[in-house]
């Protein structure tokens, strides 16, 4: 177990190198490498179709990858022995036998690597779900069979974590509750990495992102940074002469664009400086106001290329994306 | 270098197919469709030699007639063995299985020992007491274990339901969707082996199809030794295991 010995940088637990995956003549994965450290939950984000899903059943050896390949302590998962023990995986919540019971699920899948009956119970704690331990899994709700698989990741105590999509049909109250979860295990030092298509919920459950877009690294980064590199404020001006205005941002070394006939988005600086170059210039200002893009908006930018599915490319909408 | 202990995974399987009902049912089915035939076909062939049915009696077989119970019951049997290994397909489940046990081999293994000693376990009653209901509905007409031929084929229907349930799992490892793995398996037994029998030319085949030589096992008078018709049931079982083994190490899940 690898506890952050050094705190900024700790030892790479997880190493995905190069994997790659083909389908017939699309490639779903493409030569995606970074590794996950502990102590910090990683959030790995991507639209739908992105490739999550697939990566992360590369990882557990459910399918094979083309190229490359993923290490756990420089181990393949294959090598672990009673891999439940070191890692701990949820896939899709509701992938069960309807007519057997939320204990014998965990009994059955804890029996496969040596993990007792007590354990059993105690996750089942964990989650939340004894009261509901004898009653047959197919009268689940999504959000029960997510607290199934997670108890299901936590059976063997494992030093990993991968979980894909957990929040996907939980109440507020659920998601609130992941989180929480999620950085506890985390604050122990284990190495956390959930998926998700939702930026704003990882902007505020994971501290370090992973963004993939058509299989293809995007972005691998604190969320800190991501959010002070995507989030900068800018500053709006409607006016009557973008022209001229554009000329005199420029000349005061200032990076701008019109976004609409009339109207000039500026980067990098305040409404007071731009409010004062303007009145230099003597230029009228119909509107002088800060606008800070959202991470929705920055996750959307940055994969807006990579997304597989698209509204704006089928209904024509005007708001270009990049 | 294996992932898991083998033993942990055996009983692992164990616990699946006592806990789910697609497993469970089609278990308790195979001894009451078997012994409840065996009484209705003992009865009915008893009412048609004490009426004195000639052509009947000139081929009754008595040890045979202790079985036909068994040829419906096999159906449950294989629909336990493709239950078994499709609704973990089917519902996805299997990931989570193979992620628990990464070494596929080792998986299959432990399936296919489970599997078989369950099958043996219900297959033993199953056989024995379909044997005896048979044998009492027959009234008169009847014979006990001590009937030449009678012991050696109520241990060869135990080997055959457990051999038809091995060949079926193999074909459901193959086939990974219930509906395929039944109706091939049913075809087997339904189709072929009666269409292959009654063409002249196709008779000899017919004898080394897996429920035609299973029928041999279990006959008085056999027209292939009981050991060659296991052998063969047994050839059968083993080529859809492989099957399904080659499947499981190629296919991604």
């Amino acid at each position: 177990m690898c506890r952050g010995t050094a705190a900024r940088q700790p030892a790479v637990v997880i190493e995905l190198r190069q994997l790659t995956k083909r389908y017939r003549d699309t490639v779903a994965i493409d030569g995606l490498t970074f590794t996950v450290r502990p102590g910090r939950v990683t959030g790995f984000l991507g639209p739908n179709g992105a490739g999550k899903s697939t990566t992360m059943r590369m990882m557990l050896g459910l399918e094979r990858p083309d190229e490359g390949d993923v290490r756990y302590h420089g181990k393949a998962y294959h090598e672990l022995y009673e891999p439940l023990r070191h890692v701990g995986a949820l896939l899709e919540a509701k992938a069960l036998q309807n007519s057997r019971t939320a204990y014998n699920h965990l009994l059955w899948l804890a029996r496969t690597n040596r993990i007792g009956r007590a354990r059993v119970h105690e996750v089942l704690a964990m989650v939340g779900l004894e009261s509901v331990s004898s009653r047959r899994t197919g009268g689940f709700s999504l959000g029960m069979g997510q607290r199934l698989g997670i108890a299901a990741a936590l059976l063997g105590d494992p030093e990993v974590l991968l979980l894909d999509e957990p929040v996907n049909g939980l109440d507020p109250e659920g998601v609130r509750w992941i989180r929480t979860l999620l950085q506890g295990l985390a604050g122990e030092g284990r190495t956390v990495l959930v998926s998700s298509h939702l930026m704003s919920e990882m902007a505020i459950t994971a501290e370090h992102l992973v963004v993939i877009g058509r299989g293809r690294l995007l972005a691998d980064t604190s969320t800190d940074d991501f959010i002070a590199d995507n989030c900068r404020p800018r500053v709006l001006v409607r006016t009557s002469e973008p022209d001229r205005l554009l000329g005199v941002l420029d000349h005061a070394g200032l990076t701008a664009c019109q976004e609409e006939p009339g109207t000039v988005v500026v980067d990098g600086t305040g409404t007071e400086q731009v409010g004062r170059i303007a009145a230099e210039a003597g230029l009228v200002l119909g509107e002088l106001a800060t606008r800070t893009a959202s991470l929705e908006d920055a996750f959307l930018r940055l994969t807006g290329d990579a997304a597989e599915y698209r509204s704006e490319a089928f209904t024509g909408g005007n708001r270009h994306v990049l | 270098m294996s992932s898991n202990a083998a033993t942990a995974v055996v009983q692992a399987e164990l616990t699946k197919i006592r806990t789910v009902r697609s497993t469970v049912v089609p278990l308790l089915i195979t001894p009451v469709v078997s012994i409840g035939i065996g009484i209705l076909n003992g009865a009915s062939a008893r009412s048609a030699i004490d009426s004195g049915n000639d052509p009947l009696l000139a081929d009754f077989d008595p040890v045979e007639a202790g079985f036909v119970g068994i040829e419906m019951g096999q159906l449950a049997m294989i629909s336990f063995a493709v239950l078994l290994v499709c609704t973990e397909y089917g519902s996805g489940m299997i990931r989570t299985s193979l992620a628990a046990v990464p070494h596929r081999g080792l998986f299959y293994l432990s399936k296919i020992v489970a599997a078989a000693a369950v099958a043996l376990l219900v297959a033993v009653p199953t056989a024995l007491l379909s044997f005896f209901a048979a044998q009492a509905a027959l009234g008169p007409h009847g014979i006990g274990l001590s009937h030449p031929g009678a012991l050696r084929a109520v241990l060869g229907a135990c080997l055959y339901l457990t051999l038809m349930c091995l060949f079926a799992l193999g074909l459901a490892m193959m086939l990974r969707s219930t509906a395929l793995a039944l109706s091939l398996s049913f075809t087997f037994v339904f189709v072929l082996s009666p269409v292959a029998s009654v063409i002249p030319a196709l008779r000899t085949v017919a004898r080394y199809l897996p429920e035609h030589a299973g029928a041999q096992a279990m006959k008085g008078d056999p027209a292939l030794s009981p050991v060659t018709a296991l052998l063969v049931v047994a050839a059968w079982a083993a080529a859809a295991l492989l099957a399904g083994h080659l499947t499981l190490r190629s296919r991604d899940t």
